[in-house]
């Protein structure tokens, strides 16, 4: 077992972006080439991963190497991968050659710099992910702003600049917070360092759970996001370039409710207990409201940011499901989540790139001219919707199915209306933009996808059916990690019942699902 | 008759002040005797810088040597590893500010001879400061450096701004001082003595003298002088206004070297000599922490002039440091000394820069001056971003260490209010920071930047500073510990 392979993996775009130090900044191929080349060596390293892993629930292919040792703290560069995070770690090395290759003629100027950014980007994404220290996970979260934000604000829309501000103020706030509670936290639990099989056998009053389980949850739902906390959303990815907008929502969303599944829930059992009614509720409120807004925008990027919110907004309610079906639904659709709107927003980013609009009005009548373009935007609409057969619908079916079973079943009777909705304004935007008569003629002489593009969309398709037929692969490798991740969300602590309710009332208060 | 003992004198313990002055004098005479016009007067930069790395090789010397306390002249003055991190600390930023002033000075045709001398005895005196052990060898060194900071900060004598600044700064610090010098008037009434552990030893052998009215005020007085100088609110109008009126390679010395020494003083002060008095001056200053962070950064939220935005930065950074003295253990001192010597290097950092964009009067130096500067100068608007991403506290830069370890202390200490005013103070100032980063990147430049020449000083100090920086973030470790060693 080479235990390397996740240092290799998370530094190789670092040592790539180096690399494109040295290269002129007036050759925009070989930059474009050594980027694209490093991140399919990052993807290939990766691979290894998926095959050598163990079904079982231990973290693998783990490092535990010293780091820091100051004062009271220490910290360890601890990294490994556990079932729930495989999957994220590959989605991230999968869609970055592809985000890559979607931007070879979107981006003109300053395009070293644009790629530097994209590397270190990936760098921060897959160190979240690995990251089983909770200082080294605050680092990398906090390192994934720069690049992002310097990619939405200098190679962005129009209003970039106020975009990305809110983008990095907000997401800002939610970090310190849960920095606070993160310090509190290791200060509770003792001498030791910040690993977190540490505080997971910890044992908090209730009180100091839900303090810090809301400041964790305040930095995630800032993430995901959850609703009221959206409204940067919809402006970093309207305002971002394409391939800034297809890493954001395939991959940055998810670590908002990564942090959810991997932090929040399995460290304060007894606050999640609490505020699930609260998270359950913010989440079907955002699936229905999102969906709503989504139907009246007149901007498609705009609108698939919102299908964005809506869809997490499904995640989370199958994670707070706390049961088998609910969380590896909700961890499915995640990676469902990445692949269809990733694919949402490649498309968007095509039209954008030949017309210079995103207006539903402006278009009309595409397919017939682009007969493959329209194929293939059918096929990712339809994965967004989750009609049978594509990936959506394992993920919605699995999450539905967790939430009814739990006790969060009237919620999911609601949610089930936003099915339809997203339905709704899938199939309507996709009616106005490309049936009927060409309404405008400059839509014309509009070109059908070109062999790059053809490969930038290939590999998402294929998932789309794979994921749809076959997702045992994904859900058998995850199955023992969600199944520790639920026994430690849901434990009791005993001791704190006891001394909080009287003798009789015990039993009643928790039970069992 | 009764033998006439020799006092201690101990010379090893002024050894770097020592060093200093004489290097400082024989520039003073070297810049009489040698006549040459203004554009030459480099030699005495490079005279100078030479002085300092002497001078840091007697510090480090002392730091290798003694892990105890030495001390000297009778117990006035003290060679212990805190005295020493600091004098440190001091050094650097002297040596940063010597290499960035030749160019401006020159540019703004104030290139004196005296300005070298002045800076080194300037050094000198917050070296005192740091070192001393005794009420009235603070007051020393804190004169020493206050006279030279004031003729520094209105050294360009034809421009009417420095001119205030330094008019400004001496009435106001004169002001100060003798607040300051009345505190140290009313502790010694109370306790008949001006030695710092002598204070502490007779606070501890009369108990009740903690509630004595003569004391008490004596402390808030000093309180008052002291947070004058580390530029606290309510004591901080004096800032804006003369940092952004002095020649800013000297309004870069006087955001970090004097600050460094007045914290120096009043810690040492305050944790040795007061110990006792502890649950008083705790809730003064969280009181002060929590107001200076936050008035820090909202009014820096308002401003367009780049130098006056650094100040009022440089008043929120005293805030946070106050949060680690408030919480009074080791971490949060420790937390102090760390915070400053990497303060010392973002600061300066981003007033070369400053220097590097600023036009000759003083001009081009609002924040929208900076548009485009990544296009034209990406190196420097790079390094520029180091700085403001390290000021504003984000990883992996020195100063998100730095605030991580300070506000650590405060929970450690039960502060966690006054930590959350931290960080949500650190997420304000974020805005200002990155409102320069958004012109240098965001923005079409307007003009061409031709004027921007980097000399080979500047490069040196940019590197350093970048280094500085950028490597206490990775592996922070090794400085970490070393603040850790130099508290008892």
């Amino acid at each position: 077992m080479n235990y390397t392979i996740l240092n290799l993996m998370t530094f190789l775009p670092l040592i790539g972006a180096l690399l494109l130090l040295f290269i002129p900044k007036e050759n925009h191929g070989p930059l474009k080439a050594v980027a694209l080349g490093v991140s399919l060596v990052t993807f290939l390293v990766s691979i290894p991963l998926v095959t050598g892993f163990i079904r079982n629930a231990e973290f693998q292919f783990v490092q535990d190497l010293p780091w820091i040792a100051a004062g009271p703290f220490v910290m360890r560069y601890h990294v490994g991968i556990d079932g729930i995070s495989l999957w994220l770690v590959m989605l991230t090395t999968f869609i970055m050659p592809i985000a890559i290759l979607s931007t070879w003629s979107a981006v003109e100027k300053m395009v070293k710099e644009y790629m530097i950014c994209l590397l270190l980007l990936e760098v921060g994404m897959l160190g979240t992910f690995i990251s089983l220290d909770l200082f080294l996970f605050y680092i990398f979260w906090e390192i994934m702003l720069i690049p992002m934000y310097l990619i939405i604000g200098v190679w962005g829309g129009n209003n970039r600049v106020y975009a990305t501000v809110k983008f990095f103020i907000y997401t800002m706030l939610g970090s310190v917070l849960m920095l606070i509670a993160l310090i509190a936290l290791y200060f509770k639990a003792g001498a030791g360092d910040f690993s977190l099989d540490r505080f997971f056998n910890l044992s908090l009053d209730p009180f100091t759970q839900s303090w810090m389980f809301l400041c964790f949850a305040f930095a995630f739902a800032v993430k995901v996001p959850i609703f009221p906390l959206h409204t940067w959303l919809p402006d970093a990815h309207t305002e971002a370039p394409t391939a800034g907008s297809v890493i954001l929502a395939a991959i940055l969303l998810k670590m908002g409710t990564y942090g959810f599944v991997r932090f929040a829930m399995p460290l304060f059992p007894d606050a999640t207990l609490r505020f699930t009614p609260l998270f359950a509720t913010l989440a079907v409120i955002g699936i229905i409201y999102a969906a709503l807004v989504a139907m009246v925008q007149e901007d498609v990027k705009k609108l698939v940011a919102y299908s964005s919110v809506a869809h997490l907004g499904f995640v989370m309610l199958g994670i707070f499901a706390l049961n088998q079906q609910g969380v590896s639904g909700g961890i499915l659709q995640m990676l469902n989540h990445g692949v269809s709107t990733g694919a949402l927003f490649l498309i968007v980013g095509f039209i954008y790139e030949r017309r210079h609009t995103r207006l539903i009005t402006d278009f009309g009548g595409l397919s017939k001219r682009m007969p493959l373009f329209a194929t293939i935007f059918m096929i990712v609409t339809l994965s967004s919707i989750g009609l049978p057969g594509t990936n959506g619908f394992v993920g919605e079916f699995l999450i539905l199915l967790g939430a009814f079973e739990s006790n969060l079943r009237w919620y999911a009777i609601i949610a089930t209306a936003g099915v339809i909705l997203s339905a709704v304004y899938m199939l309507w935007m996709f009616q106005r933009v490309m049936f009927g008569e060409v309404t405008n003629p400059r839509n014309l002489t509009i070109k059908d996808l070109n062999a790059r593009e053809i490969v930038v969309m290939a590999p998402l398709v294929a998932l789309i059916f794979i994921m749809g037929v076959y997702p045992t692969p994904f859900i058998s490798r995850m199955a023992p990690a969600v199944d520790r991740m639920i026994s430690l969300s849901k434990a009791k602590h005993q001791v704190a019942v006891k001394q909080a309710l009287p003798q009789g009332e015990r039993h009643a208060a928790y039970s069992e699902q | 008759m009764e033998p006439i003992t020799a006092p201690d004198i101990n010379f090893v313990t002024i050894l770097p002040e020592a060093v200093l002055s004489l290097f400082a004098m024989a520039l003073l005479l070297l810049n009489v005797f040698i006549p040459s016009p203004s554009e030459q007067k480099g030699y005495l930069g490079y005279l100078s810088f030479i002085g300092i790395a002497v001078t840091f090789f007697f510090v480090i010397a002392g730091w290798s040597v003694s892990p105890g306390m030495q001390s000297g002249f009778g117990g006035e003055v003290v060679q212990d590893r805190f005295a020493l991190f600091f004098k440190g600390i001091f050094l650097i930023a002297a040596a940063l500010t010597v290499l960035i002033t030749d160019r401006y000075m020159h540019r703004e045709e104030c290139n004196h001879g005296e300005l070298y001398p002045l800076i080194l005895l300037a050094t000198a005196g917050m070296m005192l400061m740091a070192a001393g052990n005794d009420l009235m060898t603070i007051f020393l060194g804190l004169e020493l450096l206050s006279i030279a900071l004031y003729v520094l900060a209105g050294f360009n004598r034809a421009d009417l701004k420095s001119n205030e600044a330094g008019l400004k700064y001496l009435l106001l610090g004169a002001f100060a001082t003798s607040f300051l010098l009345y505190g140290m008037a009313l502790t010694y009434g109370a306790t008949a003595t001006t030695k710092v552990a002598l204070i502490a030893a007779c606070i501890a052998r009369h108990g009740t003298i903690t509630g004595n009215p003569l004391l008490i005020c004596g402390m808030l007085l000093m309180a008052v002088g002291f947070s004058f100088k580390i530029a606290a609110v309510p004591f901080h109008m004096w800032t804006p206004d003369v940092y952004e009126g002095a020649p800013t390679p000297m309004t870069a010395f006087m955001a970090v070297g004097p600050k460094a020494a007045g914290f120096a003083a009043f810690v040492r002060v305050f944790t040795i000599a007061f110990p006792a008095l502890k649950p008083d001056w705790t809730p003064l200053l969280w009181g002060l922490a929590a107001l200076t962070m936050t008035v820090g950064n909202i009014i820096g939220l308002y401003q367009s002039n780049i130098k006056r935005m650094l100040a009022y930065s440089a008043i929120a950074h005293a805030g946070y440091a106050l949060v680690g003295f408030t919480a009074g253990n080791t971490e949060g001192i420790a937390g102090i000394l760390f915070y400053m010597l990497t303060y010392a290097f973002m600061n300066i950092g981003a007033f070369t820069v400053v220097i590097l964009v600023g036009k000759k009067g003083e001009k081009n130096n609002n924040v929208g001056d900076y548009a485009g500067l990544a296009y034209k100068h990406p190196l420097l608007a790079a390094c520029m971003a180091i700085f403001l991403f390290s000021l504003a506290g984000l990883p992996p830069t020195a100063g998100f260490v730095g605030k991580f370890y300070l506000f650590s202390s405060a929970i450690k200490g039960g502060f966690i209010w006054l930590a959350v005013i931290g960080v949500l103070n650190s997420v304000v100032s974020v805005y200002y920071y990155l409102r320069v980063i958004v012109f240098m990147y965001m923005k079409e430049p307007e003009e061409e930047f031709d004027w921007l020449t980097i000399t080979p000083p500047i490069i040196l100090s940019l590197t350093l500073a970048v280094l500085g920086v950028l490597t206490p973030g990775v592996v922070p470790s090794y400085l970490l510990s070393l603040a850790q060693s130099a508290i008892q």
